[in-house]
C-alpha cells in the first residue's frame, strides 16, 4: 500500500482507510478518494486524481491554434461547445479580431453553447438523482439530452466532440430548418422540465437527502477558487457572462440564479442542485432570444459565409493573455503565451472549473457520513476529463 | 488601477520589489521579486483598495532551455471590486535534477493555490517553499522528469510497459 497518503500504522484503533473509486459509477469517472473513516463518519478525505491525465498543455505546445480546438473539446467532453467558445474567444482577442466577427456567427455560438449548457446540466441533474437513489429522473434527463445532441450533431456532424466553433467564425452555418426544429424542441422541453421539478427537485425524499448536507460557506468557496454553480449556490451573484459581458450576452436578457437556503442552509447540496435546475430555465430563455434574432434580423442569407473572417494564418503578436469565461461548471480559463513568431502557443495553460471545484471536497467531506459524501461529490458536478486534462 | 497597484507595492516593499511592469498589453503584468510574492499576495488580498480575493489561475512556465529561467504567473481577480491583475515571478535555474527552482508558496493566502502549485510542481518541477503537501497530482508518484519542461524527453517505459510512440523518434 504505497499509494496512500495516510500512514496506516498511524491510525487509531477505530479508524480505517477506505478507498472509494477509481472504478465506481458514483465517482463520475475515474476519481479515487482515500477516506479515513471512523465507523460511518469520514475523518479525512484525500482525492487522488490524474487517471485521465493526457497533458493537454504539452499537446497544445506542439500544435497550432486551430489544431488545438479538438483537444479543447476533449477536456470537458460534456460541454465541448463552451470549451471551444472560450478558447476561440481568447485567440480572437489576441489577434484583435473579436469585433469583426459577424453578429450572426456570435448568436449561433451563443445558441449552441446554451444548448450544450442545458445538456450538461441535464447530466448533472440526472446523475445526481441516481447517486442518491432516484433512477427515473436519469432517464428523463437523458432522453431530453439526446434531443439536444441530435440537434448539435445535425449542425456540426459530431455527437459530443464538435469542433464547430473556429477562430474567426464557424465550421459551417446552421443547417436549413435548424432554428425551427430548435424552437420546437424548446417548446416541448419546458413542460418536461416542470415534470422533472415535480419528480426530483421538490421531492421530499430528495430534499431530505440533500438539505443541510455539504454546506459550503461563501468565504470558503471563494478561497478555494470555486466558481459556477458552486459559488452561486453559496449565495453569490457572480456569473462571468454578466461580469465580463463577453460575446453577445450583454444584449440578452437572463437572470443569474443563486442559492438562497430555501430548504435548509445557504450553500448546501440542494442549493447547488437548484441553481443548476434554474439555470436550465435561463438557458432556455437565452436560446429562445437567440432563435428569435436568428430568424428575424439576422436571418440566413445565401451569401452569408461563416468562414469569411477566418484568418489565413493565426500568428498573434508576442503577448500574454488570460481569457476566462463561464462554462456550465464554472470559470474556464486559458492562459496563452504567444511568442509572435510561430502559429503555436509557447504556453497554453488551462484553468478548469472542475479542478478548483473538486479541491474543496476535503473541506466539505470532513465529518460527513460516507453516504452523504456521495451526495456532496455529486453536487460538485465534476467531469474528470477536465480535472485531469 | 495597474499603476496604483504597482506604486502601492513599491511604497510598501521598496522600489526594488517591482522588477518590471508591462501595462501596454491586454492585461497588466507586474513582475515581482521572487522572495516577496507571498507577502505581496497577502497584502493585496487583504487591502480594502484592492481586495484580490479570488486566485483565478496559477501557472508555471518554462521560459525556454536557452533562457535558463522559470516563471510562475498569478492571475488575480477581485470579486467585489471587479478588477484583475497578473503577478509574475521569474527564477533562474540551470535545470539540474537536484536543484529545482524555488518559489514561496501562496497556498496560505488562497487555498485554491494548493492544487495549482502541486500541478506546477508535477509538470514543471517548480518547488514551492512552505506548501503544506507538495506531492505530484496528475502524474503517478513514481513518474520521472517534468513533462511540461521544454527539454523533457518522453519516457520509454513505465511500470515495465513500453509507452513511447514509435513515430516520436523521427521528430
Amino acid at each position: 500500500m504505497n499509494n496512500l497518503k495516510t500512514d496506516p500504522s498511524q491510525l487509531k484503533n477505530e479508524e480505517m482507510i477506505l478507498n472509494m473509486g477509481p472504478q465506481h459509477p458514483s465517482m463520475h469517472g475515474v476519481l479515487r478518494l482515500e477516506l479515513v473513516t471512523d465507523g460511518e463518519t469520514v475523518k479525512d478525505c484525500i482525492p487522488h486524481i490524474g487517471y485521465l491525465h493526457r497533458c493537454f498543455e504539452k499537446h497544445a505546445e506542439a500544435l497550432n491554434y486551430q489544431q488545438i480546438i479538438p483537444f479543447v473539446d476533449r477536456m470537458d467532453y460534456l460541454t465541448s461547445m463552451n470549451n471551444d467558445h472560450v478558447f476561440v474567444m481568447g485567440v480572437e482577442k489576441m489577434l484583435g479580431i473579436e469585433h469583426t466577427i459577424p453578429k450572426r456567427v456570435e448568436y449561433i455560438r451563443v445558441l449552441v453553447c446554451e444548448l450544450n449548457r442545458i445538456a450538461s446540466h441535464l447530466i448533472a441533474i440526472g446523475t445526481y438523482g441516481m447517486d442518491i437513489g432516484a433512477v427515473t429522473p436519469f432517464f428523463f434527463c437523458f432522453k431530453e439530452r439526446e434531443h439536444i445532441l441530435n440537434l448539435l450533431e445535425w449542425a456540426s456532424g459530431a455527437r459530443l466532440l464538435y469542433n464547430y466553433i473556429w477562430v474567426g467564425g464557424l465550421f459551417y452555418d446552421l443547417p436549413i430548418g435548424f432554428e425551427e426544429r430548435c424552437a420546437e424542441f424548446l417548446t416541448q422541453f419546458k413542460p418536461k422540465m416542470q415534470e422533472l421539478d415535480e419528480l426530483l427537485t421538490n421531492n421530499s425524499i430528495f430534499i431530505n437527502r440533500t438539505k443541510n448536507i455539504g454546506i459550503l460557506p461563501l468565504d470558503v468557496a471563494i478561497n478555494y477558487g470555486c466558481s459556477g454553480p458552486m459559488l452561486r449556490g453559496s449565495g453569490l451573484n457572480y456569473d462571468l457572462r454578466r461580469i465580463d459581458g463577453y460575446s453577445v450576452y450583454p444584449e440578452l436578457d437572463f437572470e443569474v440564479p443563486i442559492g438562497t437556503g430555501k430548504m435548509g442552509t445557504t450553500g448546501d447540496c440542494w442549493d447547488r442542485f437548484d441553481v443548476r435546475v434554474r439555470e436550465i430555465y435561463e438557458s432556455i430563455k437565452i436560446s429562445e432570444q437567440c432563435i428569435e434574432r436568428l430568424t428575424k434580423e439576422l436571418k440566413r442569407s445565401p451569401d452569408f459565409d461563416p468562414r469569411a473572417k477566418l484568418p489565413k494564418k493565426i500568428i498573434p503578436k508576442a503577448q500574454e493573455f488570460y481569457i476566462r469565461a463561464e462554462m456550465p461548471k464554472g470559470e474556464l480559463g486559458f492562459y496563452f503565451i504567444a511568442d509572435g513568431k510561430s502559429d503555436k502557443p509557447f504556453r497554453c495553460k488551462a484553468r478548469s472549473a472542475s479542478f478548483s471545484n473538486l479541491s474543496v471536497l476535503p473541506a466539505l467531506a470532513k465529518g460527513a457520513m460516507i453516504a452523504d459524501l456521495i451526495a456532496i461529490l455529486g453536487s460538485i458536478d465534476i467531469v474528470l476529463g477536465e480535472v485531469d486534462r | 488601477m495597474n499603476e496604483k497597484i504597482s506604486n502601492f507595492i513599491k511604497e510598501k516593499f521598496g522600489e526594488q520589489a517591482v522588477l518590471s511592469t508591462d501595462f501596454s498589453g491586454l492585461q497588466g503584468i507586474i513582475v515581482l521579486q521572487t522572495n516577496l510574492i507571498a507577502e505581496v499576495a497577502l497584502l493585496l488580498r487583504n487591502h480594502p483598495d484592492f481586495y484580490f480575493d479570488f486566485l483565478s489561475c496559477l501557472s508555471g512556465v518554462d521560459l525556454g532551455v536557452a533562457q535558463k529561467q522559470f516563471a510562475v504567473v498569478y492571475h488575480l481577480s477581485s470579486i467585489t471590486l471587479g478588477h484583475q491583475i497578473t503577478l509574475k515571478v521569474i527564477v533562474d535555474n540551470n535545470r539540474q535534477a537536484n536543484d529545482l527552482p524555488k518559489v514561496p508558496s501562496v497556498s496560505q493566502v488562497w487555498r485554491s493555490a494548493d492544487w495549482h502549485e502541486r500541478e506546477a510542481y508535477d509538470l514543471l518541477g517548480i518547488y514551492f517553499e512552505g506548501h503544506p503537501d507538495l506531492r505530484r497530482i496528475l502524474c503517478p508518484d513514481d513518474w520521472e522528469g517534468f513533462a511540461l519542461r521544454k527539454d523533457y524527453e518522453a519516457a520509454e517505459n513505465y511500470g515495465g510497459l513500453k509507452i513511447k510512440w514509435e513515430g516520436a523518434k523521427n521528430e
